[in-house]
């Protein structure tokens, strides 16, 4: 059962074959079985859980269920959960617990789906390894030693270890694409302002979007089918209709253009990681579609830029971490000024730290138009970039990741070099485009992803070539032995 | 030396919308603490902000108002520092692309003079909250509900030269927020108050001294105050051979002092940047046509008009639309009494005595106009003279009804009656004979003192211009 997708588990459901009390009682098991080993949850929610399933199978009886009425997922714990703990994996919201739901989990809860638990994450989304969580590093299925990525390392983990069918996470400058292409998995970043931001604790308000890990293409699109959409809550959010995402999957690929920029083909890139997605790109030429050199000039750019603009904007957003209101509060505060220091000091981890500095100092009195000014000036050109490129190419693709999983701590103590493993995701943040993870092979018997990029709003069609690719090879069917 | 003072204001007028700027929170006054505070206040992680369209309505009829420029683009920006009643460690206000730019104010001198001050723009920023010390032993308590109250902030240029050009500018700004409806620019609550930026330089100098920012001063009088103490330290420093520094400094009302608060070096890098979670609000122009078309009548054209329709005298005029309430309040008197000018004395003089001495605003009058303009009517049809009218507005004052009823229940209506009258003045005469040689003898004086005696004995009720007449008739 727990190898099944969301479409099939939704099928079965409705057929009777078996209750969402039972499926949510499986994949609890299974999470009690593996996840002390793999950490990829922060809080298991069990009563709350089957209190949903039960509730589930009553409208499912009724015949008033809806596509992911009774199917358990997992959360990413940077969304707030009304009566349940939500940390965004700091020490600083070990004791926070929100009194409202985030739009998205309003969204699962409407539709009747079970919140299995909250997923481990790098601290306030602000890792790409999961090492910076204070509730400890997550193991990557496939090989236990190496990172699962991040910063939504615990949503991709737990897909991948099939605990969960699918999870959600966020995606600020790769969080969602680089995590599903280091486990396996498929992952969905949508444009920004297609998913609500209400109730997302902000980590970079203008790049944070939320998005999907699941096995297929097919179950993201029934995520995205319930998460989209307009909030009057978030004014960021964009007020456009939302498609039925599973309408356009079984669109052939006949003519597609895909563009494949040489930037992201170029140094750095690991020659294995390489191989792999060029014979992704392959198996593309076979289904028809066409295959056109394009260039993103400004790329070299876009891991500077967004290292100034996402830090300038994380100084602000979380500044309200303050020990006054609440979250953790350092003991025996001498004066204001000490309140602010130790309970900051303590209650933050050090890359958050370091992030919250760079920003401020590239905000400050006489630093301002030299870093801020200027990346937001690179900004626009990266998105020129891309919008003259989709004047050519329907999609473009390339490696998700320069690498597959690196080893534990292999850069924790190296920043610089944690950061250019977002080197292909980052400019689609920048940009504000919809991206995708697609698993396509192994390279060192660890899984390699292919970033497919779209246009704004262009979510249907990068499903669709995310599907098409899907029904003729079996990669994301794969699973780490040890979780079978 | 001779010192010239130089002032520019910014001014922080509470807008009178239901709900917060960025929330769906109730903004009254006066609540349990906390109780209108909600996640959005409150800053919870994840929360968002959501513009109060009201807001922008507000700050563009205000930008009508002063005949200034507008912003058809307006963006928020995140001015950052840290305060525990400030919930998310940024005010969000509007920096580079402010929703009201350049306009003025003519302002009117005691001489009866203008003068035209600059405004240099107005934004739209959302308030802190409240620490209370108070009842909290060695700790401070926070009260979020003025936290995201909109505030329009208009700041002027430095163009007034005396803290009393300053309290007329104030006034004018303060009668013209509450003309349009913007704000009840009620100021024991908080809802206008100002920071005056002061500085002085030798007469003739044409760079500017070193200013003080004088913070938060919530009433008239403390600004002429403060601005004029403010004005003695500095010239008193820079006379004893010391300088200015630039800093931020706190009126004391019960001290009439201005204390440091803190200086330039001490002051916080604000790291504005604009905010990521609201974009530009774009406004049409038809919206601005439209807000233009609706805007009320605004002091100095109604002035103008009350000068004109009514024939009153500027000064009058001026009084009179120096607030809205008044100025409507006077024309319905005027209008439905048809005499301006008797309407005019009435609501300047009597009402405004009466209005000030029980500390009371017009809209709570217990006179209405509708009954101040019976009484007038009253005077001028002779049912009771100017004197027993006073009786009946104090009477009217304290709710015996109107002026019909109380001339009615009293027994003041004048006596017409020239056989009633001639009958009090005969007995005066005959009781007064020194008087009426002295008359006689040519002392023009003594006719005063017949006819408040025979006023006396008619009780007040004679008809003085009738009972003149006849008394100088029986006394030739």
């Amino acid at each position: 059962m727990h190898s099944k997708t969301i479409a099939e588990l939704a099928a079965g459901l409705k057929k009777g074959d078996f209750s969402s009390e039972e499926l949510t009682k499986s994949f609890l098991q299974r999470v009690k079985e593996f996840d002390p080993d793999i950490n990829s949850f922060i809080t298991v929610s069990e009563d709350h859980a089957l209190a949903q399933a039960r509730v589930a199978d009553e409208s499912i009886a009724k015949g008033n269920a809806s596509a992911l009425t009774g199917i358990p997922f997992a959360q990413k714990d940077i969304f707030c959960t009304n009566g349940i703990k939500t940390t965004c994996g700091s020490k600083m919201l070990d004791n926070f617990i929100a009194p409202y739901d985030a739009t998205v989990i309003h969204n699962f809860n409407q539709a009747g789906s079970v919140m299995l638990g909250k997923t481990n994450m790098d601290e306030f989304a602000m890792g790409s390894s999961n090492e910076t969580s204070f509730y400890g590093g997550v193991k990557n299925p496939w090989d236990s030693s190496t990172v699962p990525g991040g910063s939504s390392g615990g949503s991709a983990a737990c897909v991948a270890a099939r605990l969960v069918p699918a999870s959600t996470g966020t995606d600020t400058g790769g969080s969602i694409r680089q995590p599903a292409a280091l486990c396996g998995i498929t992952g969905l970043k949508p444009t920004y302002g297609r998913v609500s931001r209400y109730g997302m604790i902000a980590f970079a308000s203008s790049l944070d979007q939320a998005g999907t890990f699941t096995q297929t293409a097919e179950d993201a699109a029934m995520m995205l089918n319930v998460m989209a959409g307009f909030d009057e809550k978030d004014s960021t959010s964009i007020e456009k209709e939302v498609p039925d995402y599973t309408a356009n999957l079984n669109q052939d690929l006949k003519g597609l253009k895909i563009g494949l920029p040489k930037e992201y083909f170029g140094e750095g890139l690991n020659a294995d990681v390489a191989k792999v997605v060029e014979d992704a790109i392959a198996e593309y030429k076979k289904m028809g579609a066409e295959v056109v050199d394009i260039s993103l000039p400004n790329s070299h750019l876009s891991v500077p830029a967004y290292y100034v603009i996402a830090p300038a904007e994380c100084s602000s957003n979380l500044s309200r971490f303050d020990g006054v209101r609440y979250g953790y509060r350092c003991e025996d505060p001498k004066d204001l000024e000490d309140l602010y220091k130790r309970s900051r000091g303590e209650g933050f981890g050090d890359e958050v730290k370091r992030r919250i500095m760079i920003g401020a100092y590239a905000l400050s009195a006489g630093y301002y138009d030299a870093y801020y000014l200027k990346a937001q000036k690179i900004r626009r050109l990266i998105s020129d970039d891309f919008k003259q490129a989709f004047e050519k190419v329907d999609v473009i693709m390339g490696p998700t990741s320069p690498e597959v999983a690196f080893k534990a701590g292999e850069k924790s103590d190296d920043p610089v070099s944690m950061y250019l493993s977002d080197i292909y995701t980052i400019a689609t943040n920048l940009a504000g485009l919809p991206g995708m993870s697609v698993p396509c092979g192994f390279a060192n018997n660890l899984p390699v992803g292919l970033q497919i990029i779209g246009d704004h709003f262009d979510e249907s069609r990068l499903l669709n070539v995310a599907h098409q690719y899907q029904q003729t090879t079996d990669w994301h069917k794969q699973m780490p032995e040890a979780y079978k | 030396m001779e010192w010239e003072t130089v002032i520019g204001l910014e001014i922080h007028t509470q807008l009178a919308t239901k709900s917060k700027i960025f929330s769906g929170a109730a903004t009254a006054y006066g609540a349990e603490p906390n109780t209108q505070a909600c996640a959005v206040d409150l800053g919870l992680p994840g929360v968002l902000p959501v513009l109060n369209k009201e807001a922008i309505t507000m700050g563009v009829k205000f930008g009508l108002a002063l005949d200034a420029e507008i912003g058809m683009t307006s963006a928020f920006d995140r001015k950052n520092y840290f305060y525990p009643d400030l919930p998310k460690g940024y005010q969000t206000t509007q920096m580079d692309y402010p929703i009201v730019g350049k306009g003025s104010l003519t302002i009117e001198l005691e001489d009866g003079s203008t003068k035209v001050v600059g405004v240099t723009r107005a934004h739209l920023e959302e308030d802190a909250g409240k620490s209370l010390h108070e009842d909290f032993q060695g700790m401070t308590g926070i009260d979020l509900n003025r936290a995201g109250t909109p505030l329009l902030e208009i700041v002027s240029e430095p163009d007034m030269s005396s803290a009393k050009e300053a309290v007329a500018y104030m006034r004018k700004m303060h009668s013209l927020v509450r003309y349009i409806g913007i704000s009840d620019g009620n100021m024991q609550e908080g809802s206008f108050r100002c920071d005056a930026n002061v500085s002085v330089r030798p007469k003739g100098q044409k760079e500017f001294g070193t200013r003080a920012e004088l913070k938060n001063i919530n009433s008239f009088r403390f600004v002429e105050r403060a601005i004029n103490i403010e004005v003695e330290r500095q010239i008193d420093l820079l006379e004893a051979g010391g300088s200015v520094v630039q800093e931020t400094r706190l009126y004391d009302a019960d001290k009439d002092e201005t204390r440091s608060m803190r200086s330039k070096e001490e002051a916080n890098d604000y790291r504005y940047f604009p905010c990521p979670d609201l974009l530009p609000v774009k406004i049409s122009q038809e919206f601005v046509d439209e807000l233009k078309a609706n805007l009320p009548e605004l002091p100095d054209v109604k002035k103008a008009r009350f000068v004109e329709t009514f024939a009153l005298k500027a000064e009058d005029a001026s009084t009179l639309t120096s607030s809205r309430e008044m100025a409507e309040y006077f024309e319905v008197v005027a209008e439905k009494c048809g005499d301006g000018k008797l309407a005019a004395n009435w609501v300047i003089g009597e009402l405004s005595g009466y209005l000030n001495k029980e500390d009371t605003d017009i809209a709570s009058s217990p006179v209405t106009a509708e009954m101040l303009a019976l009484l007038i009517t009253r005077i001028k049809d002779n049912t009771i003279s100017g004197k027993i009218a006073k009786q009946v507005f104090e009477a009217m004052w304290k709710g015996e009804g109107d002026a019909d009823a109380i001339i009615d229940s009293k027994g003041l209506k004048q006596i017409t009656d020239t056989g009633a009258i001639e009958a009090i003045v005969d007995e005066i005469i005959a009781a007064n004979p020194e008087q009426v040689e002295q008359f006689k003898a040519g002392k023009e004086k003594v006719l005063g003192f017949f006819v408040g005696q025979c006023m006396k004995a008619s009780k007040g009720k004679a008809n003085p211009g009738q009972l003149n007449q006849m008394i100088r008739d029986k006394l030739k």
